[in-house]
């Protein structure tokens, strides 16, 4: 060919701008896709990049990767990419648009991806109408994994997981997702295409762009199936495997669109996608705003020794457990300190049994469980008995009883048992036995300045009746330890 | 191609190093002037070749063939846009370079 035979050729269909140069893959292979010859993927990646070039949204695309053979999209596609985790494009797609509510976020997910191990995230992204575009490659099986039978998999069709043939009574039958997520009211497009012949690639075609271009509109969910050919998995030729699409997956899959709420919701006015609070809008939002915080008092915590306290508090639900570990946990945060509460409860709101684990240190926590407390909190005789073997040596158990049961006294465990619940309805109220218990425990452990636990109780605390009860009874818990502590003296 | 016959609508260009001969495009093209070629390409694929003329400029072939770049499809500028662009200057530099 002479250049001139060929100036007067322009470029009429060429690599789109959106996919990369080179990919960044496997040495000698970075100018060709990993797929097999014939693959339906390839083809929907190369519509998916002309669609973007086209509306020149590349700049603001995310896509989000499936796991299977289209994992790769990040090697391929110049846009933002994230990787989801199997079946969870929808879920990520939702995070990242209502993260980002001017970007155009797309999933790309295959059969096994989407109808499998995400049916429930796209169900569900679906039904809130979330405003991102799914694209479902459906080829009737997992492919990646080596051909495994998939909930889209035909009645007939041999896999290496039914290799009589799936069979309606054992596997049950093909899920149509079309026609499932048809019956939502949300989704604003859902059409399903195919890659039989060049009449239904057309169609697919247009309606990958008719998805990307519904939330470009600001419309909301859509989502397109496309029945697309795996000729190594089918065990056929590439041009058998597209036949096979159009004779038979078509039969089982119906093409079509299957809701259309298009002009319906252009008429209604657009709806905005639901947009996530912005980080600087948290703290208003938790209620932890700058100007609703009390003075830090990171500088007055006391002296500068170690802390690493790590406190367990059990007992009957409605006690108080949970609030007093959080108590403490806040106090700790107001000092200065790291701090994690990780409360552990039963089913039941009243009576079963509770607890929580606590920790305040000064260097970072790197797990939250406390499974050897050096301080145990028992509200009552049962938890004293699960917890106290695990209670380290050196460590402290506050009981709420007359007398600390004798079989439970060991060497190297220090104990301090009062009747808290008792000293708390003299005070007023018997449910302020945790913060009598919260008392004496400041006490012995004696880290944490007043002025830290006052504005913690501040903060966790509404009511002004209590908060008055709970700073008596906390004063009333500090005295009684020091009270014990002249008694042992006096001995 | 002959002095004098009218010039073909659209002229192809296949990337023997990124076609994997899968065959679709021999499929697709209507007016059939797609052929796999007999020899071997780089990564050991018999590549799918364009008979030299008759191209439409269809694009059909483009849109089947699942690889990036393997397929370029060029059209033929009418003589009232005959001077365009310098991109389809550069475009067919680059194809007359392969």
């Amino acid at each position: 060919m002479s250049n001139e035979t060929v100036q007067d050729y322009v470029v009429a269909h060429g690599r789109a701008k959106s996919f990369y140069e080179r990919f960044e893959r496997k040495d000698e292979l970075q100018h060709q896709t990993h797929f097999c010859p014939g693959c339906g993927h390839g083809t929907v990646h190369k519509m998916l990049a002309r669609v973007i070039d086209e509306l020149g949204i590349q700049d603001r695309t995310i896509l989000v990767g499936p796991v299977g053979c289209g994992v790769f999209t990040y090697y391929y596609f110049d846009v933002g990419n994230i990787s989801a985790a199997h079946g969870r494009a929808p879920a990520v797609a939702t995070a990242v648009k209502r993260s980002r509510p001017g970007s155009i976020v797309i999933g790309y997910q295959g059969d096994g991806d989407l109808s499998a191990i995400g049916s429930a995230e796209i169900l569900h992204a679906a039904n809130r109408g979330e405003h991102v575009s799914l694209i479902f490659i459906n080829n009737a099986v997992y492919s990646m994994t080596g051909g495994q039978a998939a909930p889209t998999t035909l009645l007939g069709q041999k896999t290496t997981t039914t290799p009589f043939g799936r069979s309606a009574a054992n596997e049950g039958y093909p899920m149509h997702v079309c026609e499932l997520l048809a019956t939502l009211d949300a989704p604003v497009y859902i059409e399903r295409v195919g890659l039989g012949d060049n009449r239904q690639a057309m169609q697919a075609s247009r309606a990958i762009r008719r998805a990307i271009e519904n939330q470009v509109n600001g419309l909301g969910f859509s989502l397109i199936e496309v029945l697309a050919p795996c000729p190594t998995i089918w065990k056929k030729t590439p041009v058998e495997a597209q036949r096979w699409v159009r004779d038979e997956m078509e039969k089982v899959y119906p093409l079509g669109v299957y809701c259309d709420r298009t002009k319906a919701r252009m008429e209604a006015g657009l709806t905005q996608p639901a947009v996530a609070p912005t980080l600087d809008q948290l703290p208003g939002i938790l209620g932890v705003a700058e100007a609703d915080l009390p003075e830090g008092n990171a500088a007055a915590l006391v002296a500068d020794k170690p802390v690493d306290l790590q406190v367990r508090v059990a007992g009957f639900g409605g006690q108080g457990v949970l609030l007093l570990g959080e108590v403490l946990a806040e106090a700790g945060l107001d000092a200065g300190l790291d701090v994690s509460w990780l409360p552990s409860y039963g089913p039941e709101m009243r009576s079963g049994t509770s607890n929580c684990h606590v920790r305040l240190s000064r260097k970072p926590i790197d797990s939250p469980l406390v499974a050897a407390p050096n301080l145990l909190v028992a509200m009552n005789e049962p938890s004293l008995r699960k917890f106290d073997r695990a209670v380290r040596d050196g460590g402290w158990v506050i009981y709420d009883g007359d007398e600390f049961p004798a079989d439970c006294v060991r060497e190297g465990l220090h104990t301090f048992a009062a009747p808290f619940t008792r000293i708390a309805d003299e005070l007023g109220n018997k449910r302020a036995a945790n913060m009598v218990m919260l008392g004496s425990l400041l006490e012995i452990a004696s880290v944490l300045p007043e002025a830290s636990v006052a504005a913690a109780l501040h903060r966790m605390v509404k009511n002004p009746r209590w908060m008055e009860l709970d700073e008596r009874a906390i004063a009333r818990g500090r005295e009684l330890y020091r009270a014990s502590l002249k008694e042992m003296v006096s001995a | 191609m002959a002095e004098g016959k009218k010039p073909d609508r659209g002229q192809l260009r296949i990337d023997e190093a990124e076609c994997k001969g899968c065959g679709l495009c021999i499929e697709a093209c209507p007016a059939k002037v797609i052929a796999m070629g007999e020899g071997l390409n780089h990564y050991g694929y018999r590549t799918a070749v364009y008979a030299g003329a008759g191209c439409t400029g269809c694009g059909i072939c483009f849109m089947i063939c699942p690889e990036p770049g393997a397929i370029t499809v060029y059209r033929l500028v009418s003589a009232a846009g005959a001077a365009t662009t310098t991109d389809s200057a550069k475009g067919a530099t680059a194809c007359a370079s392969n």
